[in-house]
């Protein structure tokens, strides 16, 4: 299948990366050359494979629900980059 | 009088134990070429005067029991450094400075060594020619405009040029073996869940891990030895006892079974590399090592199933970086979701975005099991291939690379042949296998040429030694000319 600039500008979307018109052309081109090289995986009948999700042989790890690592708001915060000392700022999301 | 940078780590840990050199003045020494060197852009972040006073502490109270006693070490800039800006080379990163150190990091410094600076890579670790770092190209030291490979190319370029005694990088399909094999030095990428991944910026987790870039395999043993080992923070950490990886190298080879797969042969592959290859193997047999040909059926397969599986987990790693919380922030936009869109459309680079989209589009609705439900099938079928032949080999001997390091700007505009330059090293990564590339030769025009070798999971220790007594017999030392100082 190929990729149009409208399916492009969607995915975009989803990915919440803006793209402008300029940028769409050559990504389109981009993007259909990697997915015909991906596509050829096409060739293999995969029907009785399980796929595969973890290479490890262990399952993860749980542990115990506790906190163990609070009291540190102002090193998560250190890196905001709009800073108000308490929280995170946004732009305004109600009227 | 000798150039101590000159020297292999474990020659220079020998000289710092005999108290020939003291750790300030190997500093020195380090950043007197690091300054020299700015041409080839290898380094992000220096941090001399951390190092220079670090340096002084062990001289005052040195304690010469440690695995890296009084060591400077600069790593790539994936790596969280605790009060030091890690950039994952990404205009998105470039104003972060961590609250917390990597593990493996931490490791190394619990080791007796310390920071020396961050190196310069492809953004967020994807690339293979470190021509898509924020920060500009780096240039690989065995020639001008040459590009030192992806993604840990500032890695691969400081440790040839001695900039660094020895280095880190990150591995996803290929990150270190890739620049080891274009700068003539040994990278390994061990077995997934080696070495923690807490800390290291995330690009693909199934398939990211940490392994050493050094000058020779002894050097690669001590530094995996201080690297690796099990992390609570880690959810993949393996837990495993401790090995002594360099004081077990042993160059006795004879009766291993080498596997040698007839897939690694592939169309317009230059001569020298499959003379390489022969070279390799006749070196193997004449140390006692049985060659035994096998197949690994879905080899060609591997690229395609991994620029599925890659991009979709970062699409999914990524998605943090969101301009609220750290990082780069657009001031432009007139509400909360057009600030998303300016701030990432502006922070990542071209490559990246690429990636993202290729990964959101593999894993939306509708398309998900033609995508990343076929490439986690064929994943089974790539890991099933090792499977069988490892009850037959000890261990696999391949090229490391289909090419050369090639020109800045030779593979820029066509994505798909860039990403070709990984079709011997993405299968490991797939399977989870310790890998390793070992500087074998020179090509017509001089350039670095490396062979890999492919072990079970956590047989990095036999891998290290076939590397061992392959490097005693090579008879190849890559030397480079110092040309831009």
């Amino acid at each position: 299948m190929s990729l149009d600039k409208e399916k492009i500008k969607h995915v975009a979307k989803l990915a919440r990366i803006s793209v402008n018109e300029a940028k769409v052309d050559s990504l389109t081109k981009d993007l259909n050359s990697i997915f015909k090289f991906i596509e050829q995986l096409n060739e293999l009948d995969t029907n009785k494979v399980e796929p595969l999700t973890s290479i490890l042989n262990q399952s993860l790890r749980s542990r115990k629900d506790e906190i163990n690592d609070g009291k540190i708001r102002e090193k998560v915060l250190k890196n905001s980059p709009k800073d108000s000392k308490e929280f995170f700022v946004v732009p305004k999301v109600v009227e | 009088m000798i150039d101590i940078t000159n020297q292999s780590l474990n020659q220079i840990i020998k000289r710092i134990k005999t108290k020939e050199i003291s750790s300030t003045d190997l500093t020195k020494a380090y950043i007197k070429n690091i300054e020299g060197a700015k041409k080839l852009n290898a380094f992000v972040t220096t941090t001399f005067d951390y190092a220079l006073d670090k340096a002084k502490q062990f001289d005052n109270k040195p304690n010469f029991d440690q695995l890296l006693p009084g060591i400077p070490l600069a790593v790539k800039d994936l790596f969280c450094t605790e009060n030091f800006k890690t950039t994952a080379g990404s205009n998105i990163l470039n104003n972060f400075v961590p609250s917390y150190e990597s593990t493996v990091t931490k490791n190394l410094w619990d080791n007796g060594s310390f920071l020396l600076g961050k190196l310069n890579c492809d953004e967020f670790a994807m690339g293979s020619s470190n021509e898509t770092s924020y920060f500009g190209n780096v240039i690989n030291p065995v020639g001008d405009q040459i590009v030192p490979g992806g993604s840990s190319g500032g890695s691969s370029s400081a440790l040839a040029a001695d900039l660094t005694p020895a280095t880190i990088g990150t591995d996803t399909g290929g990150s270190i073996r890739q620049p080891a094999s274009f700068t003539g030095t040994v990278g390994l990428k061990p077995t997934y869940g080696l070495c923690s991944r807490w800390g290291i910026v995330a690009f693909a987790s199934s398939l990211d891990q940490a392994g050493p870039m050094t000058k020779d395999i002894t050097d690669c043993a001590i530094m995996l030895e201080a690297m690796s080992g099990f992390d609570e923070k880690d959810s993949t950490s393996i837990n495993k006892k401790k090995e002594n990886y360099s004081k077990n190298l042993k160059d006795n080879i004879k009766g291993l079974k080498i596997g040698i797969p007839k897939e690694y042969r592939v169309d317009n592959m230059p001569k020298e590399i499959d003379e390489l290859w022969e070279k390799g193997k006749k070196i193997l047999k004449d140390l006692g090592a049985d060659l035994i040909d096998i197949s690994l059926p879905h080899t060609k397969y591997a690229l395609p199933t991994y620029y599925i599986v890659a991009p979709a987990e970062a699409s999914s790693n990524l998605a943090r970086y969101d301009g609220v919380r750290y990082g780069y922030r657009s001031e432009k936009g007139k509400d909360l979701i057009e600030m998303y869109e300016n701030t990432r459309s502006e922070g990542f680079g071209d490559e990246v975005k690429r990636r993202i989209l290729i990964g959101t589009y593999v894993l939306s609705s509708g398309y998900y099991d033609a995508y990343y439900l076929k490439a986690q099938k064929v994943r089974q079928l790539i890991k099933k291939d090792f499977d069988d032949n490892f009850t037959k080999v000890d261990a696999i001997l391949t090229p490391s690379t289909p090419s050369s390091a090639f020109k800045i700007g030779e593979k820029t505009n066509d994505p798909v042949s860039m990403y070709l330059n990984d079709i011997f090293t993405v299968p490991t990564n797939l399977a989870g296998l310790p890998a390793l590339s070992l500087p074998a030769g020179l090509d017509k025009q001089g350039l670095p040429l490396g062979l890999q070798l492919i072990g079970k999971p956590l047989d990095e220790q036999k891998i290290l030694n076939i590397g061992y007594a392959f490097e005693k017999n090579c008879g190849f030392k890559n030397e480079i000319k110092k040309w831009w100082s």
